[in-house]
């Protein structure tokens, strides 16, 4: 008994998931009817749904974004992928009015799933040319994707033309309020993303060599993998997920805002990769992790707008969180408890 | 021969951009009448003096090896806190501006010492910085506070005119003065120096006995006193303080350093070139404005061009060749090392 609880607390989804779970206490002391699911036009509804549809496109891109973390890199312009995405999906579906049969419809400008081609198209544009400034040229990640973050708003801009770009097109909002089964699209997208990732990762060495590129490059190179090619990839799938979010939120929204849509959306992944338990520095990754890294922040959103705290506060929690969870993370304090424990006697 | 390259990968990422102010201004005299005068090139010192004294404290970071992102929203919180304090509690304005200086201060060293004690990466701990004092900011109020203090209103209307039209703002020459001490304290004192070695090589540094944690906690404290000394002069700029402030300028800022010659993996670089990083940046803004005819989303094209462009002249410049070849050498680095033993 005793040896489980050890064993389950050692875990690396032991300290998320029981943040989670307080989270969730802390919403339900406040709101009594906090998990209650009722079935409304045919589908599920409830805070729970609400959470879990919303935090939807955050679990896409901290999805991405581990893998990107895992190599010892970081992504920081998914927030202007997010928009520009979010503009050609936008901009090519668009929704003009036409009379058929006598009744009102909006057709849109371009089909739809080409429309949702270019976009996914062009945020692995994005990718690519991360990627390529990050492996090819060799710039330290947080630089070579800055580039890509103060020069992707401009273009988001240049898309819209300056507008924010309205949808009409009523097949387009499927995806990002629409349900199957009762249960939002969204979940579905995100559902087939991580199977994907989780057969490529634990399923093939892929995932092995991600490791080792992020624990140390030359010597995995040394060892016969690619680490260029693999980092560069990395990078452009971690903005396909950022376009596959961009769909879902500019489907939840209905219109494409280049200067707002996916705004602070690159700090909000990266917390949800360190909350899950993979290392900033690299490494070990954890896809579940991350996930329950995202609906930790999305809970503890829906909480301080339940509380009635102005959202704003928001912000300073999130900035409290990401020091806590960094000072637990780091070495230093490790040594230090360590240290404690030996002084003490007893065993750590 | 070596001693030559050495030279040349110091200053020539300086004089590139020197060449390319030059370039860009020749561009616009040129091209708009009224644009060669010497009031628009002061107007660069004058519009732009919060972000040169940002990427003054910037530079000192990237010199360590570092990065700060939380600039922006030090700026941002420094406007709002003096807004409160001068328009609510009707503080003096010689009260008020000592105390968010010495705020804008601990807050950089309490970043520092995260960074130091922890060991926690910079970009991780400022990113949550950021967060932090952009929230703090909407705590104290969500709307922009506007500063009608008639102090305030003197000490920002106040020209200093050189001859016939030529004028310079109270915020500029507090820019220009910031230069010229950080300059002193780069080239010319200890702390410098162990800016530069640190930049250099941390562990050579801490084995040569220079107090690099000391020296690392400093810097961040130092930029977060030109934040806030950026964010007093952004309030005589806009007479106002508001959560949205400076959004994005940390970019600016990193983009001057970059563009003004300073090497991202620290050790290289002049203080004085981000002057001119940031004079570039202006002009750019400057010509869209000229122009009419382009929106203002190209300057941040633009910048992201220039950012890029410079970066990548800087991994040119490590590898020592003007062969694009050694461009993609990255990853190929240990294995040229045990040839050159061979």
């Amino acid at each position: 008994m005793k040896a489980t609880l050890l064993k389950l607390t050692r875990s690396h989804l032991f300290w998320p998931c029981v943040t989670l779970v307080l989270l969730c206490l802390v919403n339900v002391h406040f709101n009594p009817g906090f998990f209650n699911i009722e079935i409304k036009d045919g589908h599920l509804y409830g805070s729970v749904i609400d959470i879990l549809n919303r935090a939807a496109p955050l679990m896409l891109i901290a999805m991405g974004m581990t893998l990107v973390i895992a190599t010892r890199g970081i992504d920081i312009s998914v927030g202007a992928t997010v928009a520009i995405a979010g503009a050609v999906a936008a901009s090519l579906i668009g929704g003009s009015l036409v009379i058929k049969e006598g009744v009102q419809t909006y057709v849109s400008n371009t089909p739809m799933p080409l429309a949702f081609a270019a976009a996914l198209f062009v945020a692995l544009l994005c990718g690519l040319w991360n990627g390529l400034l990050v492996a090819g040229a060799g710039m330290q990640p947080i630089v070579a994707t800055l580039i890509l973050m103060v020069a992707g708003r401009g273009v988001a801009q240049l898309i819209t033309e300056g507008q924010i770009v309205t949808v009409y097109y009523e097949p387009f909002f499927f995806i990002g309020n629409g349900f199957i089964f009762g249960i939002p699209v969204s979940l579905y997208i995100v559902a087939a993303v991580l199977g994907v990732l989780l057969l490529l990762t634990q399923r093939t060495a892929l995932g092995l060599f991600i490791e080792s590129v992020g624990i140390n490059p030359v010597a995995s190179r040394f060892s016969g993998i690619s680490a260029r090619a693999l980092v560069f990839w990395v990078y452009a799938f971690c903005s396909v997920t950022a376009g596959i979010a961009a769909l879902i939120i500019t489907s939840n929204v209905k219109s494409a805002d280049a200067n707002n849509a996916g705004l602070l959306l690159e700090l909000d992944a990266i917390l949800a990769v360190a909350l899950g338990g993979t290392s900033l520095a690299g490494g070990r990754f954890y896809l579940i992790g991350t996930l329950v890294g995202a609906l930790i922040i999305q809970t503890l959103t829906y909480a301080i707008y339940s509380l009635g705290v102005p959202p704003e506060i928001n912000m300073v929690v999130k900035a409290i969180v990401v020091f806590g969870v960094c000072i637990i993370q780091s070495p230093a304090l490790r040594d230090l408890l360590l240290k404690h424990a030996l002084r003490s006697g007893g065993p750590a | 021969m070596n001693l030559a390259g050495t030279i040349n990968t110091r200053t020539l990422p300086l004089l590139v951009t020197s060449a390319l102010f030059a370039l860009l201004f020749g561009f616009g005299s040129v091209s708009y009448d009224n644009f060669f005068s010497v009031q628009v090139f002061l107007n660069l010192l004058i519009d732009n003096a919060f972000v040169t004294v940002v990427a003054i404290g910037m530079t000192f970071v990237i010199l360590t090896g570092g990065i700060d992102l939380s600039v922006g929203s030090i700026v941002a919180l420094t406007t709002m806190v003096t807004a409160a304090l001068v328009e609510q509690h009707h503080w003096s304005i010689w009260a008020v501006v000592p105390l968010v200086l010495t705020m804008g201060a601990l807050f950089g060293l309490l970043m520092g010492s995260l960074i130091h004690y922890f060991r926690m990466q910079p970009f991780i701990v400022t990113l949550g910085g950021m967060f932090l004092a952009r929230g703090l900011c909407y705590v104290i109020s969500i709307d922009s506070i506007a500063i009608t203090d008639p102090t305030y209103a003197a000490v920002s209307e106040y020209r200093i005119a050189f001859g016939e039209e030529a004028f310079l703002s109270v915020s500029a020459i507090i820019a220009l003065l910031t230069l010229a001490l950080a300059i002193f304290l780069a080239q010319y004192t200890r702390f410098g120096r162990t800016v530069y070695a640190i930049g250099g090589n941390e562990r050579s540094a801490l084995l040569m006995g220079l107090p690099v944690g000391r020296t690392k906690m400093l810097v961040y404290t130092l930029s977060g006193f030109c934040s806030a000394l950026g964010g007093v002069l952004v309030t005589f700029y806009m007479l106002s303080g508001y959560g949205l402030h400076a959004l994005g300028l940390e970019m600016d800022a990193i983009a001057a350093a970059v563009i003004g010659g300073t090497l991202l993996t620290g050790g290289v670089g002049y203080v004085a070139g981000s002057l001119v990083g940031v004079m570039i940046l202006g002009v750019i803004q400057s010509l869209i404005a000229f122009d009419g005819s382009l929106s203002s989303w190209w300057t941040r094209i633009a910048i992201g061009v220039l950012l890029c462009s410079f970066c990548l002249m800087q991994r040119l410049l490590e590898r020592g060749g003007t062969n694009l070849g050694f461009l993609f050498s990255y990853w190929k680095k240990p294995e040229e090392q045990a040839d050159a033993v061979k």
